[in-house]
């Protein structure tokens, strides 16, 4: 499996949460937002300078720093 | 409040942020709400009352804002005490309403699926419904009620749609409970909260009849101020935690998605949602809006609508208001007999209260301001934008309008701060805040950079040169001490910045009245009394003991702000100053462009028009030492302009990041660390010009 990241997801596609690790409370902060393995999300735009980035998940719009989003592991949409 | 009886039930509204929670609530209540802190934070209590259907009359609690009862900020320690009764001085609430945004169910619910187990009769808002339709969601209201076992209401808090249904549902007595629960406890999990109760109970941080829930919010909690649990339990607490995450390794976000698969399987029953996601009416504002070039220029053009607002419109009513009194005061003296009492009205009291009110224009456009930037769902954007920037000094997004509005006044721009949920990042923006030079400062930078280059010597834009550099300089430094105090002073790791982007919505000019007249209040209440004081001080103090003269400027070399001055000559010595300067220092304290009014008095220039500058720069400009050597060289204009970039010279602003901060601690910090560095910026400069000769 390749170790991409929500960091890297290029804006405008779709896909699903693989893993995040646990134990952090920043992180459960953005599970308890909607983040969790097997979530569909997908980044809408990125600011001007690449961070911070916005996201779509469970029909809400979040941003969040590249720094966190590096943490969410992702997996294609489309073969999962 | 009137009576608080207990046969009239309280009534505790709880929602995420941008819900619509306040409005809902200040539609029920309309002006019957009482606004104050909860003791020790800067959280609102907003307490109101209304009348159900039938007449009775319900008490009202609109509770913080939340995502979570896992606690992150003193915001949710606040949510999660009160629903638990943990909270001494306010009870616990007999019944819930919940308000849910429909156009973003899946994740309210969330906090929904946490309130319901707490087993408090509940009523489920779901509230934006036109918001839903517009992305065509379907909800089924009568589905959902079935299945979560409460009452559910539609409402629309923007039109007031759905407001008698939801009194008619409150007015029941029968309410049921919710019986819904999404996520069950592990066992292990389960089993390891039990047995922490036992010491949570002999620390005193939970009663014995307590549920399971409250050891359970009470570990999970993620507020690096832990407010709300008393300092000789965090140890104890931390110690359970750290036994239940050693014996269960993720048992938090193994509980969150576990929820989150009981809130997707009802999803799946009561929601219908299109395939793809339509376009809607935000996307399409949001691609100008945060388009980097477009959307830099809106951000541009907005900030300086409001630069011009808070700068220009409110300098009529501040006009106004000074001249108002000064024509009470004239009317005053008048009326009264020459004597001590006279002179400490006209004076004194006079000019502290106008010095209160003079605020009041600033802060009443600013927070419509704010207020409409909020409602509308503008300020996420603006934060995105921001954002970048921030994140180099350790700040975020949130921190950029109360700094841009500190330029006007400090006293808006730390009151603007409470837009920020992060403690740290709120605490530090309010901390360099002051550093954005204020208008107040403007008036003493035209008249010393009028001492330091006389207008026809050199060109105006050399001038405007001196007084850009000043404004990049206090916006430097503030740059700078952020940045310090993100690594070296405040304890706590920075929590990682999550915005929500929250569909636009129309405003709703009623809750930003509501708010911005509370805030007036507040600001008039409670920091207006604290500058009001002292004012009459400093009036004191440049006014006793009294002299046998009628010579003004002998009047107030005699009085103890003279002597003051005198007696920390020596300390300003070094710095370039003498003692007549340090009469205008200490008389800044009051307000820094009073430096203007008290050299006048000290070099008894007469002037009619305080807009005049030119009496008092040729003053200034000529004044000599016994010596022959001039006092303002231009080396101690520098001297005294950079002084005044730095130092805190503001009681305004001290009173209210004394409020805004619960501490004298923090306020006096803040003075300490900026006149300090005025002092050691001023002497460096001083000195060391005067050892190479200028």
């Amino acid at each position: 499996m390749s170790a991409a990241t929500l960091a890297e997801l290029p804006v405008g596609t779709d896909a699903i949460v693989d893993s995040m690790p646990t134990g952090r409370s920043g992180l459960t902060r953005l599970r308890e937002m909607g983040i969790v393995p097997g979530t569909r999300i997908r980044v809408t735009r990125r600011a001007p300078l690449g961070e911070p980035i916005e996201i779509c998940v469970r029909g809400s719009h979040l941003s969040m720093r590249n720094h966190e989003a590096a943490f969410i592991a992702i997996r294609s949409a489309t073969s999962a | 409040m009137s009576t608080v009886t207990s046969d009239t039930p309280l009534i505790a509204i709880v929602g995420n942020p941008n819900s619509g929670k306040t409005t809902l609530f200040n539609l029920l209540t309309g002006m019957k709400q009482k606004v104050a802190n909860y003791p020790g934070v800067t959280v609102e209590k907003k307490i109101g009352e209304c009348y159900s259907q039938h007449g009775k009359k319900l008490r009202l609690i609109d509770l913080p804002g939340a995502y979570s009862l896992n606690a992150r900020s003193p915001d949710e320690a606040v949510l999660r005490d009160v629903l638990l009764g943990r909270r001494p001085e306010t009870p616990r609430p007999d019944r819930v309403v919940c308000v849910v945004d429909s156009s973003n169910l899946e994740r309210n619910l969330y906090l929904v699926s946490q309130v319901l187990e707490l087993g408090l009769p509940t009523v489920l808002v779901l509230n934006m419904t036109d918001l839903a339709a517009q992305r065509e969601w379907r909800i089924d209201a009568a589905k959902l009620s079935e299945r979560l076992g409460v009452t559910v209401v539609l409402t629309q808090a923007v039109s007031g749609q759905g407001l008698i249904e939801l009194k008619l549902a409150l007015s029941r007595d029968d309410l049921p409970l919710p019986k819904w629960q999404s996520a069950v406890l592990p066992e292990g999990v389960r089993t390891a909260l039990e047995q922490s109760r036992g010491p949570l109970c002999q620390t005193g941080a939970i009663h014995s009849r307590a549920s399971l829930l409250e050891p359970l919010y009470l570990l999970s909690d993620h507020d690096p101020t832990h407010y709300g649990i008393a300092d000789t339990q965090i140890g104890r607490i931390q110690e359970l935690r750290g036994r239940i995450d050693a014996a269960f390794p993720g048992w938090e976000d193994q509980l969150v998605a576990e929820r989150y698969r009981g809130i997707e399987e009802l999803c799946g029953e009561v929601l219908q949602r299109p395939e793809l996601e339509a376009e809607n009416i935000t996307t399409k504002i949001d691609r100008i809006l945060l388009h980097p070039v477009l959307g830099m220029a809106n951000l541009l053009l907005v900030m300086s609508l409001l630069f011009y607002l808070i700068f220009k419109v409110a300098e009529g009513p501040m006009d106004w208001i000074e001249t108002g009194f000064g024509q009470l005061g004239a009317w005053v003296e008048g009326m009264m007999a020459a004597g001590d009492f006279r002179d400490l009205v006209v004076n004194g009291a006079i000019p502290g209260v106008s010095g209160v009110l003079i605020f009041l224009p600033q802060i009443l456009i600013l927070f419509f301001f704010i207020g409409i930037m909020e409602d509308t769902g503008y300020m996420s954007r603006l934060a995105f934008i921001m954002d970048w920037a921030m994140s180099k000094v350790g700040l975020n997004g949130k921190s950029f309008l109360p700094f841009l509005s500190s330029y006007a006044c400090a006293v808006p721009g730390v009151m603007a701060a409470r837009t920020i949920e992060n403690p740290k990042d709120r605490l530090i923006t309010i901390l360099v805040a002051p550093l954005a030079s204020c208008s107040a400062r403007l008036p003493v930078y035209s008249l010393l950079i009028g001492v330091l280059f006389p207008a026809g010597k050199v060109g105006a834009w050399v001038q405007a040169g001196i007084m850009l550099s000043l404004y990049a300089l206090g916006t430097g430094a503030a740059f700078v001490f952020a940045w310090i105090f993100n690594r070296h002073v405040m304890k706590g790791a920075s929590s990682p910045m999550i915005l929500e982007m929250p569909d636009y919505k129309m405003p709703s000019l009623r809750t930003i009245l509501l708010h911005v007249w509370q805030r007036a209040k507040m600001f008039i209440v409670r920091a207006g009394t604290i500058i009001l004081g002292i004012s009459i001080l400093i009036w004191a103090a440049s006014t006793y003991p009294k002299s046998d003269t009628e010579d003004k400027a002998l009047q107030l070399e005699n009085s103890f702000a003279g002597r003051a001055g005198k007696f920390i000559e020596p300390a300003i010595a070094p710095l370039g100053y003498d003692w007549k300067i340090g009469i205008g220092l200490i008389g800044s304290f009051a307000a820094r462009e009073v430096f203007n009014s008290t050299m006048s008095v000290v070099y008894a220039v007469e002037s009619e028009d305080d807009e005049n500058l030119e009496p008092l720069r040729d003053k200034l400009s000529a004044e000599r030492y016994a010596d022959g050597r001039t006092v303002y060289t231009p080396l101690v204009c520098i001297s005294l302009l950079v002084f005044y970039v730095f130092a805190m010279q503001c009681m305004s602003t001290i009173a209210i990041v004394k409020r805004e901060t619960g501490s004298w601690g923090w306020a006096l910090f803040q003075l300490g660390y900026m006149t300090g560095t005025a002092y050691v910026l001023s002497l460096l400069i001083f000195q060391t010009g005067s050892a190479l000769g200028y």
